[in-house]
């Protein structure tokens, strides 16, 4: 039995979230909207002591509060990320929202509290914990997406991210009354002991189909395909600076239970949940490569886009050893950090003060804005998987994992995978012609935020070559992580 | 005859399922929607009670507990959500939901 003194310890990332979205929501209070930026800036101090409490955890895997609460190398290394993808989207937003006259001070305290949420949810070892966190990030998103009011496309996306956001935690919670009544117990600990004790006879129908629902559920979150109908909505409809969060933190984080839930509470099951991985993942990434093709929304093009990519992290968790988790781990970490610059893209491309969200209307970018223009081409090559980026490293360790694994099913999945990032490279490169060869007479506006300047060029950095020096310490630090997954399984 | 663990199962079930056809085939009105979503945490915490009922186990009554509070913050924000949306587009029919397609 723990003392509560070190229970306490161990969630201290978490208070200290909690604690600083209070301290902020005062602060704002008292000061007006005026105060987004000054917000902003905190929170970003407050990610920062947060990720100092993070490293200071043991490395070892303890828990706390009887059990709810599990810290582990895997939950810091995801902890870490979550707070990095916060904290660039709290401040990359500002000037949108000024700019906009959308500058609720509601704005970063929103992210803080979806951040506490998804921190947890790395953390979870218990079908309770798991539900309670979920719904703490996810009803911060719903407001987050509709968050600019008086524009009709923005509350749509909120009503429709809500609704079928409410069902998949239906789904969710129905699955976890299923697991709890057949396997009884709601610990993920206790559930890897009832369920290993039934490896012999086939499992209990009740538990298979609670564990279905439960995927099903955090597969809405990730947006793995057929699950996927709401991403390409939500992400057109909200303000860019939401899309950006939405599609960085909230997905890792997702991923991060997706991992949780399957190793630590179903890994008795794997033979079972495997083919349902490996099913989403293909297509996963079918859809991801071929809907895009008809796209003209650049938001859109990039909704479809992250769910491929989501597709590609699953076939790493479908092979399920040290290599492929790592590997996973790896490609949520370029992931975010393309998607940002992606965003940031997008936020730079503007023509009278309006954002430019058609995709022909890019024409002479590379002519007028050649820096913007070279550092989208960078992060679109990095996302299709151009080799000598760090896109292609991502994608090259999850193929090579799925290949040592060997099998038919596996390297029939690797192969369609390689298959649907050719296709899906096609959409890419359509919108590097449109930057570097249409032309246009109308000018851009000149980019004047130097917060997203330096960020832009910080993240293009990181998917450039130059990223591989971060490439080895980034993989000593996923297959630390991905130890301590596996190793207690 | 007693009633027992199957009855309640078969109940909740049938509730669950009559959720989530609601959000479906649902084709007028947005406040049905959010209905159908508590029907389904209802027919969760049918489920979860008859469990720890069965099982002898708290935990389920306390999940269940997390579930109603849970509910209730979410249906809240739902709410919210579509007093904006109205404000903007006029109506809440399912059918007008349909800015962006594609």
């Amino acid at each position: 039995m723990e003392s509560f003194g070190q229970n306490i310890f161990l969630v201290h990332p978490e208070i200290t979230l909690a604690v600083g979205a209070m301290l902020l929501l005062m602060i704002g209070v008292f000061r007006g909207d005026g105060a987004l930026k000054l917000l902003s800036w905190i929170a970003v101090a407050v990610y920062g002591v947060a990720a100092v409490f993070v490293t200071i955890l043991p490395a070892d895997r303890l828990t706390a509060f009887n059990d709810l609460f599990v810290t582990d190398g895997t939950a810091r290394f995801l902890k870490l990320v979550i707070y990095t993808a916060s904290a660039i989207s709290s401040v990359i937003a500002i000037a949108y929202l000024q700019r906009r006259n959308i500058n609720r001070f509601e704005y970063p305290i929103l992210i803080m509290l979806a951040t506490t949420g998804m921190s947890m949810m790395v953390s979870a070892n218990d079908l309770i914990t798991l539900y309670v966190s979920l719904e703490l990030q996810s009803l911060a998103l719903y407001v987050l997406a509709s968050i600019h009011r008086d524009n009709a496309k923005s509350t749509e996306a909120g009503l429709k991210y809500f609704v079928l956001g409410a069902l998949s935690s239906g789904l969710l919670l129905y699955g976890c009354s299923l697991v709890y009544g057949f396997a009884g117990t709601t610990n993920f600990e206790g559930l890897r002991t009832v369920l290993h004790a039934t490896l012999e006879q086939p499992p209990v129908i009740g538990v298979l189909f609670g564990m279905i629902f439960v995927i099903v559920g955090i597969a809405f979150k990730i947006s793995a395909v057929p699950f996927h109908m709401w991403t390409p909505d939500v992400y057109e409809g909200s303000p860019t600076p939401v899309t950006a969060f939405l599609a960085s933190a909230p997905k890792v984080a997702a991923m991060g239970l997706m991992l949780r839930v399957l190793f630590d509470a179903f890994g008795g099951l794997s033979e079972q949940w495997r083919q349902i991985i490996m099913i989403l993942s293909a297509l996963s990434m079918g859809l991801g490569a071929v809907a895009a093709l008809g796209q003209t929304d650049i938001k859109r093009l990039l909704a479809y886009s992250s769910i491929g990519h989501i597709g590609y992290a699953l076939i790493g968790v479908a092979v399920g050893n040290h290599e492929s988790i790592s590997a996973v781990l790896i490609y949520l970490v370029i992931y975010m950090f393309t998607t940002l610059a992606s965003f940031l893209c997008v936020l730079a491309m503007q023509r009278n003060g309006d954002q430019i969200e058609d995709m022909s209307e890019l024409g002479g970018l590379a002519v007028r804005q050649p820096k913007l223009a070279l550092a989208f081409t960078l992060i679109l090559f990095s996302l299709a998987g151009v080799p000598p980026l760090m896109g292609f490293w991502a994608k090259f360790y999850i193929f090579k994992s799925a290949i040592e694994f060997g099998g038919l099913p596996m390297t029939l999945l690797a192969v369609w995978g390689v298959l649907t990032s050719v296709i899906a490279t096609a959409y890419y490169l359509r919108i590097i012609k449109i930057m570097w060869f249409d032309k246009s007479s109308q000018d851009f506006d000149k980019p004047d935020y130097l917060v997203n300047d330096v960020l832009l060029t910080a993240t293009t950095l990181f998917v450039s070559p130059l990223g591989w020096i971060f490439l080895g310490p980034l993989q000593a630090a996923a297959m630390l992580a991905a130890r301590a997954l596996i190793g207690s399984a | 005859m007693v009633i027992g663990l199957g009855h309640y199962l078969t109940v909740s079930a049938i509730l669950f399922v009559l959720g989530v056809l609601g959000i479906f085939l649902n084709r007028k009105n947005i406040i049905i929607i959010l209905m159908s979503i508590e029907l389904i945490l209802l027919a969760v915490n049918i489920n979860l009670v008859a469990f720890s009922s069965f099982l002898n186990d708290m935990a389920g009554q306390i999940f269940a507990m997390f579930v109603l509070t849970v509910a209730a913050g979410e249906a809240a924000i739902g709410l919210a959500i579509l007093v904006i949306y109205f404000r903007n587009r006029g109506s809440i029919a399912v059918d007008d939901v349909n800015m962006m397609k594609g």
